[in-house]
């Protein structure tokens, strides 16, 4: 049988120019993200980890190669996704709920019915009580959250993150890293999760990816068998330590 | 603790400027400088205490072409600065001449007014609303195109459209800019007045100051000139005033660095 594929991405390369420099950034890097599957892409920083999510969610033309979601080609076609970049990017001048609500009013819902479906979400996400706060009167995890629960409220049963804890504090982001294993599990969408940190690609996937430095290509592709729902104990099992060791060989190979 | 911090730092300028009052005020006593030359403080004070309702009338008439004008410059100056970032070839097009038309001197573009409009009030509110605009037109360009390439990409995956964009995410954006081109267009428009006035009207500050310089009453002439200060420093505030307001998430930052 042939596995439904939700995200695919055959050998897409991809150059950034800047005025005269031309720097590529991507190397006919495939990867591909079944059906509810949770998939990790690592790599050194500056190897084009967010250029994949990019091209990925269409918002980017790579030079060569394709992007199907659905078996469809979407190259260069913006999609509706749950796109979550690096920095949280909720709008300072809109509350919680505003920020929240957005994916629905661009999806023509009326307002009142989405501040009403926000406000429905917001104890999943440990939010309630928030709703008219300003991004800048919440913690780093609760805009995570935020974001978070505005990614998924957009109407796509396909996730992007680009590195979303990357900037929160160690402990914060092991909690994140709940939430989001706890959220996925309940809303059943497929993920492509980019990182650069080792253990967390490992504590969330199903599969990690790990992409060589600048110009980025695939290097290894990893199935991680570990039980579900994942339990921080183990992150200490010897099965966890011997694909962290496999993942740190893969990623000291130089190219 | 922020009230007494924003006193202490105006203390200096306070000072400074009480100096060169008392100063003034001794120079002209003891040089018995003739007040049409330059009057004493304390007799630029009793002229203002004389003329005041006289001066509260022109005023009046003054900041009726203020206003207008400054509310047609905004309301040109949004209309523009979203129209340029939608149509990029607009925005090619106009901005060079926009930059071109602000090397025009206002003397030379008030007297057109006054032959194509009249004495009235249109020709006041028209050069109030030319002087207000530029500021206002490019910072508003600036702002709607300095929105962070990220949040738009965010919002091109929601399906969001162009207006959805530029309402939730551009303008909001934009409004510090807006703001700090309206403080400079707000204290533009009192000159730009005057100076309409100057060139032809029947009432006004700056018929008021003419009249004053006409007939050598020095003193009228700085009483105005208070007046003409108050007035600009009445609408800045108020500029600030109405940011504040308009722009609750900007306040946390502001105080942040004050405290």
């Amino acid at each position: 049988m042939i596995p439904i594929e939700k995200l695919q991405l055959k050998e897409v390369s991809s150059t950034y120019s800047s005025g005269e420099e031309k720097l590529p950034v991507l190397d006919r890097v495939s990867l591909s993200v079944g059906a509810g599957e949770f998939v990790s892409v690592i790599g050194p920083s500056g190897s084009g980890k967010s250029t994949i999510l990019k091209i990925a969610a269409g918002l980017l033309n790579p030079d060569r190669g394709k992007v199907f979601i659905d078996s469809s080609d979407i190259t260069g076609n913006p999609q509706l996704v749950g796109y979550m970049p690096q920095q949280d990017l909720l709008f300072p001048w809109k509350t919680l709920k505003q920020n929240a609500a957005l994916p629905l009013l661009a999806a023509k819902t009326k307002k009142k019915e989405a501040y009403a479906r926000v406000e429905e979400m917001l104890p999943v996400f440990g939010l309630e009580g928030f709703a008219d706060y300003y991004p800048y009167q919440l913690s780093g995890g609760m805009r995570q959250r935020t974001a978070l629960m505005r990614t998924m409220l957009i109407d796509s049963d396909l996730m992007l993150l680009d590195e979303p804890f990357g900037a929160l504090d160690a402990l914060t982001r092991e909690n994140m890293q709940d939430w989001l294993l706890r959220i996925w599990e309940r809303f059943k969408r497929s993920a492509l999760f980019v990182t650069h940190s080792i253990d967390e690609a490992i504590y969330l996937s199903d599969r990690v990816c790990v992409i060589s430095e600048r110009p980025g290509k695939n290097v290894l592709e990893q199935v991680i068998e570990l039980p579900r729902p994942r339990k921080k104990e183990l992150l200490t099992t010897e099965k966890f330590t011997s694909y962290k060791q496999m993942l740190i060989d893969a990623l000291s190979v130089k190219s | 603790m922020k009230k007494w911090a924003s006193i202490k730092s105006n203390l200096p300028a306070a000072v400074f400027l009480g100096l060169i009052v008392i100063l003034w005020e001794l120079i002209s006593r003891a040089a018995a400088v003739p007040a049409y030359i330059l009057p004493a403080p304390t007799e630029i004070a009793v002229a203002l205490g004389d003329n005041f309702l006289l001066l509260i009338a022109h005023t009046r008439v003054t900041l009726a072409a203020v206003l207008s004008g400054l509310a047609l410059a905004v309301l040109t100056a949004c209309i523009l600065a979203v129209a340029m970032d939608r149509w990029k070839p607009l925005k090619q097009a106009l901005y060079p001449v926009l930059v071109i038309s602000q090397s025009i001197p206002i003397f030379a573009l008030a007297p057109l007014m006054l032959i194509w409009f009249g004495v009235g009030l249109l020709p006041k509110i028209l050069i109030v609303t030319l002087v207000c605009f530029f500021p206002l037109a490019v910072n508003l360009v600036e702002g709607l195109s300095q929105v962070d390439p990220e949040a738009i990409d965010l919002m091109q995956t929601m399906k969001a459209n162009r207006w959805m964009i530029m309402i939730s995410v551009q303008l909001p954006f934009a409004m510090p800019f807006f703001f700090s081109g309206l403080k400079i267009a707000a204290t533009y428009s009192v000159l730009g007045a005057i100076i309409g006035e100057w060139l032809g009207a029947r009432a006004g500050l700056g018929i008021y100051m003419l009249r004053a310089m006409n007939s050598f009453r020095t003193s009228h002439l700085f009483a105005s000139v208070i007046v003409v200060i108050l007035l600009s420093l009445a609408l800045f505030k108020l500029v600030e005033l109405a940011g504040w307001a308009s722009m609750p998430w900007q306040r946390q930052s502001k105080d942040q660095m004050e405290g």
